[in-house]
């Protein structure tokens, strides 16, 4: 079997259980692991979504997965994670991005899995568009900006409420 | 010199392409780019003051330098999770 990168950005579908093992390795006698799917789901805004476009500047998109990896484990010593996003045709149910945070203790892997998730929707240069029923949208969230110490801030409040 | 020029998402769609190439007047920096690229582009202006940048796929600022053969990246807000 190929080894599993722990980051990684990719049209292939997530294998949450493989990630999870790739973690797992690098984390033997862990207390912990918390994961997270983040899945299309099929309405937005009050519109039926039919599917849903993910685009990434993927060398940039693969450092910044890297560098919340490194982020993470500088705010909870210890903790060890893996991050997988998706990008193609993503059809409703499927999942677009994983996370797997391992550490000796609960409370650091819930945190370290929230921070992850939070962080990728600040700064990872990822798109998606909207396919809905009538039409398709780009959605556009937070413009990007990784020094951003406020934002990072926010991310780890939220990760630690 | 000549740079590459990279967009992304609704700002690929607003130029019609995500890569092309663009001759500017050196030395140059991102804004310098920019500033060729919306004299060109008008409908990308409205990305000005909410878009990040990159220069060789790394995060950048306006005021970077940019050199012969460089990439230069313009990024719209993210939205990916």
């Amino acid at each position: 079997m190929a080894s599993v990168p722990l980051v990684a950005v990719t049209t292939a579908p997530l294998d949450l259980q493989a990630l999870t093992a790739a973690v797992a390795a690098s984390a033997a006698g862990d207390g912990a692991v918390a994961t997270f799917a983040g899945l299309v789901r099929n309405h937005n805004q009050g519109r039926t979504v039919r599917f849903l476009e993910y685009e990434a500047y993927e060398p940039l998109a693969v450092r910044v997965l890297g560098r919340i990896v490194e982020e993470a484990r500088a705010a909870w010593p210890g903790a060890r994670l893996g991050l997988h996003h998706r990008i193609g045709h993503l059809a409703i149910g499927e999942a677009s991005i994983i996370i797997v945070a391992a550490s000796p203790h609960r409370r650091d892997a819930f945190a370290a899995c929230r921070y992850a998730i939070e962080r990728v929707k600040q700064i990872a240069p990822i798109w998606k568009r909207e396919h809905f029923e009538g039409g398709d949208v780009w959605l556009e969230g937070a413009t990007a900006d990784p020094d951003d110490e406020a934002a990072k801030q926010a991310a780890q409040r939220i990760a630690c409420a | 010199m000549r740079v590459t020029v990279r967009l992304f998402a609704r700002l690929r769609d607003l130029a019609g392409t995500g890569e092309l190439t663009r001759d500017v007047p050196g030395p140059a920096t991102v804004q310098t780019v920019w500033n060729a690229l919306a004299a060109e582009m008008p409908s990308l202006v409205q990305y000005e003051k909410t878009m990040s940048v990159a220069v060789n796929a790394e995060y950048a600022r306006m005021a970077a330098a940019v050199h012969d053969g460089d990439e230069v990246a313009f990024l719209p807000p993210v939205s990916g999770g």
